[in-house]
């Protein structure tokens, strides 16, 4: 460790000098000669680093006190703000690297939280036996599972430092909790020695039970130190360290329950959305205040977007209603768009499409996204009289968030006479602007934490617990199979069936022209090449079918629709027929 | 209408009376929703005239600091472009010719403004020297068939202008078909000959004397092109130099090493590059507060009656946010002025009483008509009840009964604070001038330092002040000189009358000096008979008649007449610091003009969107303000919304989560805050709290939190490393 902190100590040297262009350009000469003297202190510090490596904790916290100095300055007289998130705590503990957890902690912190209504967690789990009773059931099924984890999180911790010398050395402070402690030899020990542990481990699960539940209850109170001891290492410069452990280890240290087993695995999106319905939200009367206050501030708005300022929305909840009902109350006179960010369809080409063909009422294709802009501009930098009020759900949503879509829409909002009003919901939303876009959309911040659940936003995403229906594609199919002819209904049909077949072969990329050629063949669908050629352009319009060239230069054909809803597709027709 | 449905994602709503528009005057929006408050379209009023003035006054100070920068490089292109037309036989000339002359524009990291730039150095090249300037963005050209597309078309258009229609249409044919330096420079050739002779009259008059206008072109930003692109582009028009010729200007935001790191030198060599620098941000900040903030008599000529041009004030915080943001986050001047605007926006909106934010005879003329409720706004008004409490009795009354009498007195007060700004900006100047040429500079450099720090509080107490006073006393008498000259013509400039008779003090100080020169020599001559002190001595008697003198000069402390009048200058100005640099907060009614509410601005231009998301999610009753929410630190009530129990949850794991695991858990919490002790779960609970769990965790993924991985079936990975 001490040989790993040398070497990065003298690169961290050399950095120090490159940065004088820099400083005089920020900085006038003479004005410089304060920050030259804070620049020489750093590199005192460095030096000092060197001489004696086991000061860098001291100096490292002085380095954050500095960084604190610098928030302090940013965010002062921070108590006078009220409304704003941010007052409530300083940037330190967002940004800070999260300490390592064991799996088991979840577990553990939900029945915490179950356990002690309306109390903190940090209430001494000794005086709590029935600890270990609160777990659900099935969470003692994957107890060993757990202990597997916890050592494996200890080796991966060691594993960065190669020396098993070194390592040995390490053991003894890192003994803070029971069941580390209790597995430490098994630290030194190489990769598969600890995967025949596993498979030790899962036969005596039985024996171990007894001793895990000890283990928790016991270990529980320990852990609770913990934190405030990685804390302080935190600090140190293995902040990055820690980054790069948990997630250069190939190993993923979770259990391997999967949701098949449990009954209720995944809903579809109707049924979802009637069980949420039955929920009544809490909190209604707390939420019916916050809403208020946001809506007194529609006034500002509409005054804020007529000065030149266009106003973006943030915090957490769903912005969809607060726009609505801005929308409704203070946009009935006037022209305006709005546009679903979370519509999975939406581009920035639909956007301007019905800016030109509905606002502006013009007929006529452009030869490209840009010089469709250019047009817009110019149509409303030469009619002042136009207004347009540009309503966006959503800005940071994955179809609109790329750099061009951004630069466009900037390019719109930077317009006199096109107010803008768009809310964003994701973490790193901010990021999609650089300095160039941020003065073209020319923001005013409006934090509008609103709690509502993103219902509307999150019913097109295939989210992870959602099973798709496919009750849209299906119903698609259909109508446009109705409209065929039976001949080109059966090739259809064939391609199906065939693809059917193949549904359990992972490297299936689809039938062959020249197979399926031979196929309509032999069953009387066509006579020639040409007529399936034609038939075949037809399904592609229709987006039925995709092709593909593979490896071998042959056109391979699939139909991009998942099995289970071919399978009820053939069904209903052979109900039909 | 509804704005959901699952085949479109954009709506567009026409109210249905088009032509009949009954648009809704901007200053209704004025008012504060319900409450109709005072004065509001006065208010509005006000706010776009002194918003008009500032906006026009700072474009012209920013013409006014572009002027010299755009004057020399049009002399340099005209210079480095007469070669070209003169032919000349001359060797160096020759060699000259070869090199692409090229201007290297540095104007800073504040790449916001550079467009503004860019477009007025463009109108002055157009009017100055050449008709055809283009200016090309590096994310134009990803290669140099885009560069040479864009160049072109770019050309044509410059001089479409003088084109006929069909040729037009014959250029859009070849834009797509033929991009090469060959084609340009013949189309030059052509263009030039054409114009000659055909339009001399106008071509003349705007391109200067020359035959053939040189082609500039800018590249807006030289450090984002690809270096390839920039190499190959410069080695191939340096062989078309003779028949096609080209200026090249580089907008550089970093500094002008950035030139030979991107371009070897068998590139370099090809340019004869010189340097521009512009005027660094900094001091182009410097000078807008002090045009826009502190300017009490720019305007002074124009206007007799008006001695603040701008009348509204920011106060120290609003100033400390806005350079923060400058100096920390994007050096853009743009930014700044838009900060400029939110606060005056902010404080008409939200002081009633702004309405008297103007200039004097006008805000006495509106305070003759304040109705009755304003009248309550100014004895509420906490700076004006401090002032009553320290009058008399009967006048107390008066104040706070009499609606007449407070509108006098209100009529007096502001012209106080007026002459109270008068004074003030006249004596900070005054300050600057003595403590911006002091070593390591204790009140800073600029004067928006030494701004702040008086608005802050009262000067005199900080340390700054009195180790800059103990400098001060420490001058030598030329730079005293220099510095009381230039108080003076400080002084003079304003023809304030209660400050006439510093200046005559100044003037007096001044006088005295230069006596003092007089005087000094004769002083001279006299100690010049003094005996010589020390002679050949040995080490001891050296230390000790060292030491006598030292102790002589502590006792008799005789000061020189020199040292005597500095300590009057230096007390002088002490006085003139106590007396007139008293902070804003103590005149009454400052409220009035002064616009304090720094952590809206910052709320608004400077947010932070993470840390709000954190909040909410840690610690749901900052917003919800349910007392069952309070919480210690770094916890949350199993009563919390169902996305605050997940996220809570997810932050106890590691790079990958279990969904399984995680739904148990979030079941768990869910179910003991929902059911009492005992009761039992029916299926159908079960099967809700599920269906929560998958709307948390969506939303989830849908701020950013996690995403779904296939490392594992049925996980997800987590996506943040903050928070625990």
């Amino acid at each position: 460790m001490n040989q790993l902190e040398l070497k990065e100590d003298k690169m961290l040297e050399v950095r120090f000098v490159g940065d004088d262009d820099v400083l005089n350009h920020i900085l006038d000469r003479e004005g410089g000669a304060k920050l030259k003297k804070e620049r020489t202190q750093l590199l005192v510090n460095a030096k000092k680093i060197i001489k004696k490596p086991e000061c860098d904790l001291e100096e490292d916290d002085q380095e954050v006190l500095k960084d604190q100095k610098y928030v302090e300055v940013l965010g002062r007289d921070i108590p006078e703000s009220l409304k704003n998130g941010s007052a409530a705590n300083g940037g330190n503990k967002v940004y800070s690297f999260q300490n390592r957890k064991h799996s088991e902690k979840l577990a553990k912190l939900a029945s915490e939280l179950a356990k002690t209504p309306r109390k903190s967690i940090s209430c001494n789990l000794k005086d709590d036996p029935e600890v270990t009773i609160n777990i659900p059931q099935s969470s003692k099924g994957h107890s060993p599972s757990d202990k597997v984890q916890l050592k494996n999180s200890d080796k991966s911790e060691f594993l960065s430092t190669k020396s098993s010398g070194l390592r040995k050395r390490l053991i003894v402070p890192s003994s803070h909790s029971d069941s580390e402690s209790e597995y430490s030899a098994s630290n030194s020990e190489d990769d598969e020695r600890v995967a025949q542990e596993y498979e030790e481990d899962s036969n005596e699960v039985v024996l171990s039970q007894k001793i895990q539940a000890q283990n928790r209850v016991v270990s529980a109170p320990v852990c609770k130190v913990t934190p405030s001891k990685k804390m302080k290492r935190n600090k140190t410069n293995d902040l990055v360290e820690e980054y790069f452990e948990a997630h250069s280890s190939s190993k993923v240290l979770t259990s391997d329950r999967t949701l098949q087993k449990l009954k209720r695995a995944k809903l579809d999106q109707q049924t979802l959305r009637n069980l949420l319905s039955k929920v009544s939200p809490s909190f209604s009367a707390e939420l019916r205040q916050l809403n208020q206050q946001h809506e007194q501030l529609f006034h500002k708005w509409m005054l804020q977007l007529h000065l030149g300022f266009n106003i973006v929305l943030y915090g957490l909840g769903s912005k969809r209603d607060l726009l609505e009902r801005f929308r409704t109350t203070m946009l009935q006179d006037s022209v305006h768009v709005v546009i679903n960010g979370f519509f999975p369809g939406i581009s920035v080409k639909s956007v301007l499409n019905s800016i030109t063909e509905e606002v502006l009422d013009h007929v006529g294709t452009f030869r490209s996204v840009l010089d469709q802009l250019d047009w817009i501009l110019n149509k409303f930098k030469e009619d002042s009289s136009l207004e347009l009020f540009l309503l966006i759900h959503n800005l940071d949503s994955q179809m609109l968030r790329g750099d061009k879509s951004q630069q466009i829409i900037g390019q719109l909002s930077s317009l006199r006479n096109i107010y803008l009003i768009a809310s964003i919901d994701h973490l790193n939303a901010p990021l999609m602007w650089d300095h160039a876009k941020q003065s073209l959309y020319n923001w005013l911040w409006y934090e509008t934490t609103t709690y509502s659940p993103y219902t509307e936003e999150t019913s097109y995403e295939n989210s992870l617990l959602v099973k798709q229906s496919g009750s849209l594609p299906l119903s698609s199919l259909i109508h446009v199979i109705r409209s065929l002819t039976p001949n080109a209904r059966g090739i259809f049909r064939l391609l199906i069936k065939y693809q059917l077949d193949n549904q359990d072969n992972p490297s299936y990329i689809g039938l062959s022209f020249q197979d399926f050629y031979q196929q309509c063949r032999e069953a009387f669908l066509v006579n020639s090449d040409l007529t399936l050629r034609a038939q075949l352009t037809e399904f592609r319009d229709h987006k039925l079918i995709r092709t593909k060239k593979g490896t071998d230069g042959v056109e391979y054909l699939l139909i991009p629709v998942d099995n289970g809803t071919l399978t009820d597709f053939l069904e209903k027709e052979e109900e039909e027929s | 209408m509804a704005t959901s449905s699952v085949s479109k994602g954009c709506f567009v709503f026409k109210p249905n009376f088009k032509k009949r528009k009954i648009s809704v005057p901007i200053e209704d929006y004025f008012n504060t929703g319900k409450n109709v408050s005072e004065d509001s379209k006065l208010r509005f009023e006000t706010y776009q005239l002194i918003w008009q003035k500032m906006k026009s006054e700072t474009e012209q100070l920013q013409e006014e600091l572009n002027k010299n920068l755009f004057d020399s490089l049009i002399e340099f292109l005209q210079k480095s472009h007469s070669g070209f037309q003169k032919n000349s036989t001359d060797w160096s000339c020759q060699i000259r010719l070869r090199e692409i002359p090229t201007a290297a524009l540095v104007l800073g990291v504040n790449v916001t403004d550079h467009d503004l730039t860019f477009r007025s150095l463009t109108e002055a090249l157009q009017k100055n020297v050449t008709p055809y300037v283009v200016s090309l963005q590096a994310k134009d050209c990803p290669d140099m068939k885009h560069f040479l597309q864009k160049l072109i078309s770019q050309l044509m258009d410059c001089c479409v202008d003088v084109e006929s229609r069909e040729e037009e249409s014959m250029q859009a044919t070849q834009k797509k078909t033929y991009c090469s330096m060959g084609f340009l420079s013949s189309w030059y050739m052509n263009v030039t000959q054409k114009t000659g002779p055909k339009v001399p009259s106008r071509k003349r008059t705007s391109s200067g004397q020359w035959q053939s206008p040189p082609v500039v072109l800018i590249l807006k930003d030289m450090e984002s092109f690809t270096t390839k692109v920039l190499q190959d582009f410069i080695i191939i028009s340096s062989q078309h130099l003779h028949e096609f010729p080209l200026i090249l200007i580089f907008g550089i935001a970093t500094s002008p090493v950035v030139i030979h790191r991107l371009l070897p030198h068998a590139v370099s060599s090809l340019l004869c590059i010189e340097l521009f620098q512009s005027l660094s941000c900094k001091e182009h900040l410097t000078t807008v507060l002090d045009k826009c903030v502190l300017s009490p008599s720019l305007f002074y000529i124009f206007q007799l009656l008006l001695t603040t041009q701008f009348p509204f004030k920011l106060s120290e915080k609003v100033l400390q946010a806005l350079t923060n943001i400058f100096l920390y986050h994007d050096f853009s001047i743009q930014n700044f002025i838009k900060g400029l605007q939110l606060s005056l926006l902010e404080h008409f909106y939200s002081q009633p009483l702004s309405v008297l934010c103007c200039n004097l005879p006008e805000a006495k003329r509106r305070i003759s008509f304040l109705s009755d409720n304003q009248c309550e706004n100014i004895r509420r008004l906490p700076s004006f009840r401090r002032y009553v409490e320290n009058q008399a009795s009967e006048k107390q009354v008066a104040l706070l009964t009499n609606e007449r009498f407070l509108k006098e007195e209100t009529q007096s007060l502001l012209e106080n604070l007026h002459v109270y700004h008068t004074n003030y900006f006249l004596v900070l100047r005054c300050l600057h001038k003595f403590t911006s040429s002091l070593p390591k500079y204790p009140l800073g450099r600029q004067i928006r330092e030494l701004y702040c720090t008086c608005l802050e509080k009262n000067i005199w107490d900080s340390e700054e002040y009195t180790s800059a006073l103990q400098l001060l006393r420490m001058l030598a008498k030329d730079e005293l000189m220099i510095i009381l000259q230039k108080c003076f013509s400080v002084f003079k400039s304003s023809s304030g009358k209660q400050l006439g008779s510093t200046a005559k003090r100044i003037e007096e100080f001044l006088t005295q000096f230069q006596s003092l020169d007089a005087e000094a020599k004769e002083e001279e001559d006299a100690s010049g008979s003094q005996p010589k002190g020390l002679q050949k001595t040995d080490l001891y008697h050296l230390q000790k008649s060292l030491l006598e003198m030292k102790e002589l000069r502590r006792t008799s402390k005789k000061q020189t007449r020199f040292e005597v009048l500095r300590e009057k200058v230096v007390n002088f100005i002490d006085s003139l610091v106590r007396e007139y640099l008293l902070p804003p907060e103590t005149q009454p009614l400052h409220e009035v003009v002064y616009f304090s509410a720094a952590h809206t601005l910052r709320e608004h231009l400077n947010a932070a969107p993470r840390i709000a998301l954190h909040t909410a999610l840690n610690n749901p009753y900052y917003y919800l303000k349910n007392e069952a929410l309070k919480s210690e630190e770094g916890c949350i009530p199993n009563i919390a919304p169902d996305i605050c129990i997940a996220y809570k949850l997810h932050l106890e794991c590691s790079r990958l989560i279990n969904l399984v695991d995680w739904s148990e858990a979030f079941a768990t919490v869910v179910t003991a805050a929902e059911t009492n002790a005992g009761s039992t779960v029916s299926e159908e609970m079960n099967e809700i709290i599920h269906a929560r769990f998958i709307r948390a965790v969506s939303e989830l993924e849908l701020l950013g939190f996690i995403k779904p991985t296939k490392q594992k079936t049925d996980h997800v990975a987590r996506l943040t490393w903050g928070g625990c």
